[in-house]
């Protein structure tokens, strides 16, 4: 009798009676039965298909109390980076063998701090201006902050170069370069995230919410109805999966858009209220979460014998969201799935029982981050009026007049300003 | 020793429990951290570049010794370098651009080439094209940013530029985001690690070479004299350590570069920094931002020199002035920047040639490449070079640069209307009365545009 709880894991799943594509190991660890108990369970698949299930369950409820609590959520974001990185640098520790590796691990932390100094850095001056330039310890380390950066950053540098040792030479290059990547990957889309944070809390909800989506949703569809498979590299995930997963993922998005549109404190960017000292979300809608009225083409006004609908025009937006994150989304956890694979590692860490690490949870929220960033740049923001009037404002009087009078000349030549203007 | 061999062998067992046990890569990739432990033993992995002087050079020196002919060759290659360095620089901005390009792919290619050479994937599908494309998008993502900066006229006149540029981010990402796509179809069993092993290479060669050169072009922008003087501080202070070494030097400096010495390093940051205080440029060509003219459709350089260029009095502090004699002195501010400059490039320039050396030995190399017969490859020369960029791409936007007029009348003269209706009046008010908090007026102006777009 197979008894899959035994012996070293193999990488192929094993089906138990559920069809339940899960790994087992004996170093699995349930939360609350111990090994012997489940030992005892005839078929030990339930309780881990279960198991999962209301983990995923918890982990959705934590996400939205943490929704309710507002913009604490940027501490959320920092750990889960935090949380992410030491992972993939663990990986790579165990792969190199690199643990007495002298200053490795502090050489890593530290170019973790740089760099998130940086990046927060550059965030709090654009969005904490008044604050900043109120207090004058802040108003000096923004004005010099890429010069601070750098030196901090040097310093990392010089420490490595100073702490090669000869016969680790090109272990300790790879484990920079692996940090240096992680970094990439980790520390810049996170700060991507929290730019569409302060976009407005649903350019953060609505993006991480369809990736969720399309997960359950292409597994839902894989477990009822799967038969074909999709990769090699990944052969759990099925054609069916994959279709199935994409249109209700496009339901989810319209109606999960359709529900938060209307609220104001979704919908508002973040702004930091320097009086109050704490994070507002409160202001006049912008259109695209304003209700409109779209005409249907007549082929469809045909069938459906409605000729117009009401609509927000985010719905729309989030229809491209999750079409990206059903075609695209995927993709993310390939790479995730090839890396496993390359450095014969099942999870990413043990962090979430049954789920493995925080990284398996987050590998398709990456791409998805970067995405929604480039989306919103592209197609939704213009340039930031604050941000230009504090660089105008800065600049010398004969400047601001020389550029006063060609703004000026050029809105009276398109008509904006009447002639007589001044 | 013991301990290396044996973490040789866990790996060993690692490989083995693996599916790829039998491919014929991993045993290479296995050979490789065998030599490891074993630092003294083991081929190159990279094969030694074979010497190709040219033949006229070798005829000319025919009759020295080894060690002074590789003396001469080294000697005559500099001095030609040198002199191709200031002849470009006389050719002008687009020509420093073209070149930097040039250098930049010629740096990427011998980084990779390196790459494959240690991890034998000539034959991985796909991998070059790969590396090759991602470079592509990266300077088009790099390009595209400066040349909606630099040439703003330009591309709002012509109709594919406009959309080009205003879609250019999601262009960029779309463009990476194919070849990530491509990276992940292209994933073969037996060859996944050192595909991983490709890709993050790739990403790190990129990251060190494409970013810097773009940092260089930006500094080129700034004024040609800030592309010159801190290349010059860096190739000054190369051959000032290499003569005092040559000459004085006793101490070794670091066990990784067993050459270097600190009479050399020492000799070169002090006349390093008395070069710095001797360049003076006046001349306009050399001090203004470079800008590109769209009627004439070319670059141009001139302005009014700004406050730096202009000769100033310093008042010398009393010990100096009874040394000297001079109450006061004449400099450009100027020799006060490029003084921090060549201080930088002393004392920080080395770490960037230690950091080489220590990857050369560490992927047991001796030169990056064999493009410049004497020096190396182009790399080699170049690599002193990548933190100095940084340095004055940072030191000229904390120091130097106040916000630039021309990029925010850009952000101003863009399509809408309403908002720039609403800045007319917060700036004319805000001229009249003192602003306290940009930030305060700003937040009236947010929403208001908030309210305008669609």
């Amino acid at each position: 009798m197979r008894r899959p709880w035994v012996g070293g894991g193999s990488l192929e799943g094993h089906l138990g009676i559920f069809g339940c594509p899960r790994i087992y190991s004996s170093t699995f660890d349930h939360p609350w039965l111990g090994s012997e108990q489940i030992h005892f369970f005839a078929d030990a698949n339930v309780i881990k298909w279960w198991s999962d299930r209301v983990l995923s369950l918890a982990m959705i409820s934590g996400f939205f109390m943490v929704i309710y609590l507002g913009p604490i959520m940027l501490i959320l974001v920092m750990t889960i980076q935090i949380k992410c990185f030491q992972e993939i640098i663990d990986i790579g520790y165990r792969v190199y063998h690199s643990y007495e590796l002298p200053w490795f691990r502090t050489l890593s932390w530290y170019f973790l701090i740089c760099v998130n100094y940086f990046f927060y850095g550059e965030t709090l001056a654009e969005y904490f201006g008044a604050l900043v330039q109120r207090e004058d310890s802040l108003q000096f380390l923004v004005r010099y902050h890429r010069f601070i950066s750098f030196t901090l950053y040097l310093a990392g540098f010089c420490m490595f170069v100073l702490s090669l040792v000869k016969k680790h030479y090109r272990l300790q290059f790879y484990m920079f370069a692996w940090t240096h990547v992680t970094l990439l990957i980790v520390v810049t889309q996170s700060h991507l995230v929290i730019q569409n944070l302060f976009e407005g809390m649903i350019w953060f909800i609505v993006p991480i919410s369809i990736v969720i989506c399309n997960d359950i949703m292409a597994y839902l569809f894989g477990f009822f109805f799967g038969r074909t498979p999709l990769i090699k590299l990944s052969p759990k995930k099925t054609w069916e999966g994959f279709i199935g997963g994409f249109f209700g993922t496009l339901v989810c998005g319209f109606v999960l858009a359709y529900l938060l549109a209307q609220f104001q404190y979704f919908v508002c960017p973040v702004e930091y209220n320097s009086e109050t000292n704490r994070f507002t979300a409160d202001c006049e809608p912008s259109d695209i979460f304003v209700m409109q009225q779209y005409t249907f083409p007549f082929a469809v006004q045909n069938i459906l014998t409605w000729k117009t609908v009401n609509l927000y025009p985010y719905q729309i937006h989030s229809v491209v969201l999750s079409t990206f994150a059903s075609l695209i989304g995927p993709f993310g956890g390939f790479f995730a799935s090839g890396f496993k694979r390359a450095f014969q590692i099942k999870d990413f860490a043990d962090t979430i029982p049954g789920h493995g690490g925080i990284m398996d949870r987050f590998d398709c929220q990456y791409l998805m981050a970067t995405f929604t960033h480039v989306y919103i740049a592209s197609f939704i923001r213009g340039p930031n009026p604050s941000k230009v009037l504090q660089q105008l404002l800065v600049l010398q009087p004969e400047q601001q007049l020389s550029i006063f009078n060609a703004m000026r000349d050029r809105l009276r030549d398109r008509g904006i300003l009447p002639p007589a203007a001044m | 020793m013991t301990e290396l061999r044996h973490r040789g062998t866990t790996e060993n067992d690692l490989y083995q429990q693996s599916e790829d046990k039998g491919s014929e890569n991993e045993g290479k990739a296995e050979g490789v951290s065998e030599s490891e432990t074993k630092p003294d033993t083991g081929l190159p992995e990279v094969p030694v570049p074979a010497d190709d002087t040219p033949e006229v050079l070798n005829k000319a020196l025919s009759g020295l010794s080894s060690r002074w002919k590789n003396w001469w060759v080294r000697g005559i290659l500099t001095l030609a370098m040198i002199s191709f360095f200031f002849i470009i620089i006389y050719l002008g901005p687009m020509v420093l651009m073209l070149i930097v390009l040039c250098v930049q792919i010629k740096c990427f290619q011998e980084i990779i080439h390196i790459g494959y050479s240690v991890y034998h994937s000539y034959h991985l599908p796909w991998f070059r094209t790969l590396s090759w494309y991602f470079l592509l998008c990266v300077n088009y993502f790099f390009y595209g940013e400066t040349v909606t900066d630099y040439f703003f006229n330009l591309v709002q006149r012509e109709e594919p530029l406009r959309i080009l540029s205003k879609y250019h981010r999601l262009i960029s990402f779309a463009l990476y985001l194919t070849g990530f796509c491509m990276f992940v179809l292209s994933l073969v069993k037996k060859h996944y690690r050192l595909q991983f092993y490709m890709f993050g290479w790739t990403h790190v060669t990129l990251l060190i070479v494409v970013t810097q050169s773009h940092l260089i072009i930006h500094n080129l922008f700034e004024g040609m004299i800030w592309f010159i003087v801190p290349i010059s501080c860096v190739i000054c202070n190369d051959i000032m350590a290499y003569m005092f070494g040559f000459f004085f030097g006793r101490t070794p400096l670091i066990k990784l570069s067993p050459k270097k010495t600190w009479e050399g390093f020492i000799g070169g940051f002090f006349s390093t920094v008395v070069f710095g205080i001797l360049v003076r440029h006046g001349y306009s060509f050399f001090v203004c931002p470079v800008e590109f003219n769209s009627d004439h459709n070319s670059f141009e350089v001139d302005c009014v020199p700004s406050d730096l260029f202009q000769l100033q009095d310093y008042a010398l502090p009393a010990t100096l002035e009874s040394l000297t004699g001079w109450p006061t002195v004449r400099l450009y501010p100027f020799q006060i920047h490029s003084i921090s400059l060549s201080a930088f490039a002393s004392l920080m320039g080395p770490f960037g040639g230690f950091f080489a050396s220590g990857f050369k030995r560490a992927f047991k190399i001796k030169d990056f490449a064999n493009t410049i017969p004497g020096h190396g490859g182009i790399m080699d020369r170049f690599d002193c070079q990548y933190l100095m960029a940084t340095f004055v791409n940072v030191y000229i936007a904390s120091f130097i640069r106040g916000p630039n007029p021309a990029k925010v009348v850009q952000q101003l003269l863009g399509p809408h209307g309403q908002p720039q209706v609403t800045l007319l009046g917060t700036q004319r008010g805000g001229q009249r009365l003192a602003p306290e908090s940009p930030g305060g007026v700003g937040e009236e102006v947010w929403c208001s545009y908030e309210q305008e777009h669609i």
